[in-house]
């Protein structure tokens, strides 16, 4: 795991600079004081925690301060982490597959978060743990998005399904599943437009293509993944809202994690939805694709060396 | 847009309006609200701070105490500030006096850039601009593509050549657009996942080849706190103009908005609206500061009417309700007209006073207006012309066709009826300028 924390440090440097080091010189070798909680609050709010998370943070935090009475501000903020990483329980290897083959994984998530390049580096990596594997262009909408996946499925050498700009998404997501099957594959990749969450028409579309994989093939899709842009500030928390109750959201993809100072917007959706966050996204190669880990996550985030907390 | 924070700020008020008059304890309890709103909305931790500070100074102590609608003095200074946060005027996309103009579009990866292109040479195209697009974004898979078949949509020319690097596409665009005879050169860079060295090096060496009149920062609107920290990065580096906000149609609250200009001076050009091609709008910060409020924006809806309705239909239009032989083939004539200003809920938000109507927001979407749409199209041209051939056979046909109900397609006929019947009236006095409320088209 330590190439875990290491590359997600490297990715998240500015993170650190920012959030870790603002922390650091707040408490540093200082004594621990009531009134540093609202500062605190306000390095929170920065980065993109919300408040509903940061409430409840915060209060936990103050609980368990009354109970430990810690006298150093360092202590408080290891108090913090573990409080932080209560709230992000582990999860399951996500890259697991069920017994039923082809599994199924559909890629939703609002314009420019990054699905149809994740759903490139997912195939891949599929592919390289010995997988077979399939990818499909659902998304009719953007020009020329097919030839993006196309050019990820030569580069993983994956086959890509994918029909004429403006063909129904179902469609093309129906092929793929039917070529998954008659070729028995391992695991379909379903690619699909962006869309915001507040178009009823484009959220029944997605519908539409889960109902159409549904009949095809039993229990799919398998895994939904919700693709997020770590730079996305409390509006994160409402797409995963709108985008679950459309297409019942099996977890989170949290990509761009380097190109931001936060990824706070993690804990707003999992605090409020309880969707697990599958994978961090941190960089632009393959191996920036990471099984997220809650315990790294905070530690980056807060910047904290390991050191610290042993 | 802005939907949560003008529900904020309005039960803030309604609160504060219930008790009539304030205290400034009461003052500051609504400003804790409405900083609360504006952390929610993503606004800048520091912004909502000067923001605060500012509005407190105004509001506290002063005469709107004793007046007996404080509530109505806070909001006024509330809207002020916001005005002023946003910039207190309409900034538009300025033109070179000696041709071409060199815009670039730059930004974080995912923001819109490529998007933002094709719009905004839509945009210059429809004001008797020659554009030409540069595709100089070389990292991203078909990206190229992207902008290529966009380009063609808009009947824009877009340069590109394979193999070559962006600085080399730049020059490239520069001496193809004195060869086309091109006024303006829209040039979408690459984007990266975060503000890299390389990046910044690139772009730098690019405006200094091809120097730039216009460099727009396209953001993401539903970007967080780091909205501004992306903005300051490249103003250090770059020459930057302005913005472009994207994304604006989402619910995002778009806090990022109002703190890019407070934090880096840079204005908000233009903002995009929408998936389609034409969505794009300038930003006008008072109307955003209204709507905010819940004040509606007229305005727009109004400019937007103009520009999307077509002039002579509208007239062959009036005339026929002014002689009354209106028929269904006209009704479906004005729906055309009415849904190119954009889906109706789109349409109502901009409606002073309907910004609070959020559940009424939700019932009505498009789907009503598909429904009697459909109806329309599954009747034949002789039943549109003549409605009052449509029998209990025809009824049934068309209710299949359209895949609604009978009960629907009835209660289409009759209220088209009913429209017709007023329609009479109207003719009958006209000149008295009466306009009787039209229960079309039926919703809900």
């Amino acid at each position: 795991m330590a190439g875990f924390f290491e590359r997600l440090k490297q990715g998240m440097s500015k993170t650190r600079t920012g959030l870790g080091d603002r922390i650091r010189s707040l408490v540093g070798g200082r004594q621990w004081s009531d009134s540093l909680y609202d500062e605190l609050e306000e390095i929170l709010y920065e980065a993109d925690l919300g408040s509903q998370a940061i409430e409840v943070i915060l209060a936990q935090l103050k609980d368990s301060v009354r109970q430990r009475h810690p006298e150093r501000a360092e202590e408080v903020v290891a108090l913090l982490h573990e409080v932080m990483v209560a709230m992000l329980e582990s999860n399951p290897n996500p890259y697991q597959l069920p017994d039923q083959r082809p599994a199924v994984w559909l890629m939703v998530g609002v314009n420019g978060t990054g699905k149809t390049t994740t759903a490139g580096k997912l195939a891949q990596r599929m592919k390289h743990q010995g997988h077979s594997v399939i990818l499909g262009a659902a998304d009719t909408f953007r020009a020329a998005a097919p030839e993006q996946l196309l050019e990820w499925g030569r580069r993983a050498q994956v086959d890509v399904v994918h029909q004429a700009e403006g063909a129904d998404p179902a469609a093309v997501a129906f092929d793929t599943v039917r070529a998954a099957m008659a070729r028995r594959l391992d695991l379909a990749i379903i690619d699909t437009a962006g869309r915001l969450h507040n178009k009823t028409h484009l959220m029944q579309e997605l519908s539409k293509i889960v109902r159409v994989v549904g009949r095809e093939c039993l229990d799919a899709p398998h895994q939904v993944w919700l693709v997020i842009d770590a730079t996305t500030g409390q509006n994160g928390l409402e797409q995963a809202r709108v985008f679950q109750e459309a297409v019942r959201v099996t977890g989170i993809l949290l990509t761009k994690l380097d190109g931001t100072a936060k990824g706070g917007i993690a804990f707003s959706i999992h605090q409020a939805l309880h969707l697990p966050i599958a994978f961090v996204g941190v960089g632009e190669k393959l191996d920036d694709l990471m099984v997220f880990d809650a315990d790294q996550y905070v530690r980056a985030i807060l910047g904290m060396e390991d050191r610290e907390l042993d | 847009m802005f939907d949560a924070l003008t529900d904020k700020l309005q039960q803030t008020f309604k609160r504060m309006r219930n008790k009539g008059r304030l205290t400034e304890a009461d003052v500051k309890e609504a400003l804790r609200e409405v900083r609360l709103a504006l952390l929610e909305a993503d606004v800048n931790f520091k912004v909502v701070k000067e923001f605060l500070s500012r509005v407190e100074a105004r509001a506290v102590g002063q005469d709107i105490l004793q007046s007996l609608t404080p509530d109505q003095g806070v909001i006024k200074i509330v809207r002020d500030e916001l005005v002023q946060l946003m910039g207190s005027h309409v900034e538009r996309v300025r033109m070179a006096s000696n041709p071409p103009t060199v815009i670039y579009l730059v930004g974080l990866q995912g923001a819109g850039k490529t998007t933002a292109s094709a719009k905004l040479a839509r945009m210059l195209r429809h004001q008797g601009r020659q554009p030409l697009l540069v595709a100089a974004d070389i990292y991203r898979p078909a990206a190229i593509d992207q902008l290529k078949v966009l380009g063609e949509k808009i009947q824009v020319p877009v340069v590109t050549e394979a193999g070559k690097t962006p600085v080399q596409l730049a020059e490239l665009g520069m001496a193809m657009s004195k060869r086309m005879a091109k006024d303006v050169i829209i040039i979408d860079t690459a984007g990266r996942l975060h503000v890299d060295d390389a990046l910044m090096g690139e772009l730098e060496e690019m405006n200094r080849r091809v120097p730039a009149h216009e460099m727009l920062l396209v953001v993401d609107a539903m970007t967080g706190q780091d909205a501004v920290r992306v903005a300051s990065a490249f103003k250090e580096r770059l020459p930057l103009t302005g913005v472009i906000m994207t994304k604006l149609d989402g619910d995002a609250r778009g806090g990022a908005a109002l703190s890019i200009r407070e934090v880096t001076e840079l204005p908000i050009k233009l903002v995009g609206s929408g998936e389609k091609i034409e969505d794009l709008e300038p930003f006008a910060p008072d109307r955003m500061a209204q709507r905010i409020l819940g004040m509606g924006d007229i305005m727009t809806l109004i400019e937007k009417a103009e520009a999307a309705m077509d002039r002579e239909d509208t007239q062959v239009l009036a005339e026929k309700i002014t002689k009354a032989d209106f028929t269904l083939d006209d009704f479906r004539a004005m729906i055309e007209q009415v849904k190119k200003l954009g889906p109706l809920s789109k349409v109502m938000e901009m409606m002073p006073g309907m910004g609070q109507m959020a559940k009424l927001k939700n019932k009505v979407d498009d789907r009503s207006m598909v429904r009697v749409e459909a109806i329309l199209n599954s009747m034949t041209n002789k039943e549109r012309q003549r409605p009052d051939i449509i029998d209990g056979s025809r009824r049934l046909r068309i209710a299949r066709g359209s895949g609604t109900t009978v009960m629907e397609v009835n209660r289409l006929i009759k209220q088209f009826d009913e429209v017709k019947k007023m329609m009479k009236q109207m003719k009958g006095k006209k000149g008295r300028g009466r306009m009787p409320r039209m229960p079309f088209p039926p919703l809900g």
